[in-house]
């Protein structure tokens, strides 16, 4: 019998594990994300945090255990459809992982460019982008010579115009000034109010604390049991 | 695809350096191949044009009839590959060798009797060019009753035949050694590229794009070096080729054949060729790159 949480889980995560050599990194890991749920990923660093999230768009793959993504068992997955199921996810990477010598238009325009829309859709849903993320005035200037919260804000420019179904937010704030993640964390608020699922992996508690949303914690790559809030 | 051309164009200028060595080194492995194709096809001419001059001496015996040789030049006339055929008798060839030995005139007058033969003069088409295919055709002439001899200058031929075929054997295997220095060097340059690029293709790849997409700038880039250096390749030969100057090639004009510039059909095989090789050399270079 299929029970109505499993039917809107749009991620499960069946005791999954992570090793890096003999390094356990993700350990029996079983949670399940709610289509538009807003969840935060606490935990200090070093807990497995990222690496959850980068088992999720096959960053890395799985040591043991089952991940389906909105009915895709990622472990069967063939090498040809990796490219459309990670089309599902928009990700906010810790590092912002920019390209420096491309603009911030070009930055931003590739999610959709690979997709294969042209280049008028292209352009209209950029600008509105960037609006948005109130970058517009800067669609010639390149990341390096950007302020960590502006680079931070394209990388959320970049992760959401494709209008995924799911955002994942890998420490979105951790290098930022308050100012600066306050705009952050009210930009993925209003995604999450649009209908994404939205997924932030944190140990900034005032970030937690503002949560408006469920909160599971990791400790040592395990779930902490009780944690969930 | 149009994206995808812009994005080649715009690497290959950010770029310029690698580009254009390899350009350069395209160009001149072309240049080689086109100079080798030169050489070739006017050797080629000069062998067509003396195959056109080519001849077989069909010496009758002494006791022919009139009419078995009427029926001889019939038989000789359908055979395929025969273009011509004309009767020499034994007075004609004399006053012929009088004519073209002067200083033995008077040796050949003390003669008590005519010692030539009567012989037929077989003009072949140009197709028959080898040996064997000489050697068969003389085999079934010298097979026809009343024919005594068949000459047709066998070793001559035998050795520029085995010439001619060094020569194209050794065209083969410096185009294949170009084609793999290119290839080497092509694809070098494109693996250089690719790890200057390697943290876009990685984020490129995070955020949904297929292979394909990726690869394909690089791709076109292949095909773009490989067609460029190859225009250029020709473009040099042309120069160098007008630059000898009308007077030499009508001194060896003169002598043998003239002396011409690949046809247009051999050029843009050659283009095609380099753009092909450009390609296969982002192949490899990719190929071995998107398995990390």
């Amino acid at each position: 019998m299929v029970t109505t949480t499993e039917k809107s889980a749009i991620i499960r995560m069946f005791h999954v594990h992570k090793r890096y050599n003999t390094k356990q990194a993700l350990a029996d890991i079983t949670l399940d994300i709610h289509k538009n749920e807003f969840l935060f990923i606490g935990g200090p660093s070093g807990a497995g945090k990222s690496t959850l999230l980068k088992l999720l768009y096959l960053a890395e793959p799985v040591s043991s255990g089952q991940i389906l993504v909105d009915g895709m068992n990622l472990s069967r997955i063939p090498r040809g459809r990796i490219p459309f199921l990670r089309r599902k996810f928009g990700v906010i990477f810790q590092d912002y992982k920019l390209i420096p010598t491309r603009t911030v238009y070009e930055n931003v325009a590739i999610v959709l460019e690979a997709c294969g829309q042209s280049r008028g859709v292209v352009e209209k849903k950029v600008r509105n982008m960037l609006r948005v993320v109130g970058m517009e005035d800067r669609l010639k200037a390149y990341p390096p010579g950007l302020s960590g919260g502006e680079q931070q804000r394209i990388a959320v420019a970049r992760a959401v115009v494709g209008d995924p179904d799911i955002i994942l937010a890998d420490e979105p704030t951790g290098s930022l000034d308050d100012e600066s993640a306050h705009v952050i964390f009210e930009l993925l608020a209003r995604f999450y109010l649009r209908g994404a699922t939205v997924v932030v992996a944190t140990h900034d508690r005032s970030l937690i604390g503002s949560a408006i949303g469920r909160v599971v914690h990791l400790r040592e790559g395990r779930l902490d049991s009780g944690s969930e809030s | 695809m149009f994206f995808h051309i812009r994005k080649a164009l715009t690497d290959i200028r950010e770029n310029r350096f690698l580009n254009t060595v390899t350009l350069f080194t395209i160009s001149l492995c072309v240049l080689n191949v086109c100079a080798f194709c030169l050489l070739y096809i006017n050797v080629q001419d000069m062998f067509d044009n003396w195959k056109k001059g080519l001849r077989v001496m069909v010496y009758l015996t002494p006791e022919l009839t009139d009419a078995r040789r009427q029926e001889m030049t019939s038989q000789l006339k359908d055979m395929k590959d025969v273009q011509a055929v004309r009767f020499i008798s034994k007075t004609q060839a004399l006053a012929l060798m009088k004519e073209r030995m002067p200083r033995q005139t008077s040796l050949l007058e003390n003669l008590r009797e005519n010692p030539l033969p009567d012989a037929f003069e077989v003009t072949l088409t140009p197709q028959v060019h080898s040996p064997g295919k000489m050697e068969s055709l003389a085999k079934t002439i010298e097979s026809l009753a009343g024919v005594s001899d068949v000459e047709y200058g066998r070793p001559w031929i035998e050795r520029f035949s085995r010439f001619f075929n060094l020569f194209k054997l050794a065209g083969y295997g410096l185009g294949a050694i170009f084609f793999m220095a290119t290839i080497f060097i092509t694809a070098n340059t494109i693996r250089l590229i690719l790890y200057t690029r390697r943290e876009e293709m990685q984020i490129m790849r995070l955020v949904g794009a297929t292979d394909s997409f990726i690869n394909m700038p690089y791709y076109l880039e292949g095909i773009i070096q490989g067609g460029v250096g190859g225009l250029v390749g020709i473009g040099l030969l042309y120069g160098v080729f007008s630059l000898m100057g009308d007077q030499f090639r009508e001194t060896l004009s003169a002598e043998m054949v003239k002396i011409r510039f690949l046809p247009l059909s051999i050029c843009i095989l050659m283009v095609c060729g380099s753009m092909a090789t450009g390609l296969l050399s982002a192949f490899f270079s990719l190929k071995q790159f998107m398995k990390r």
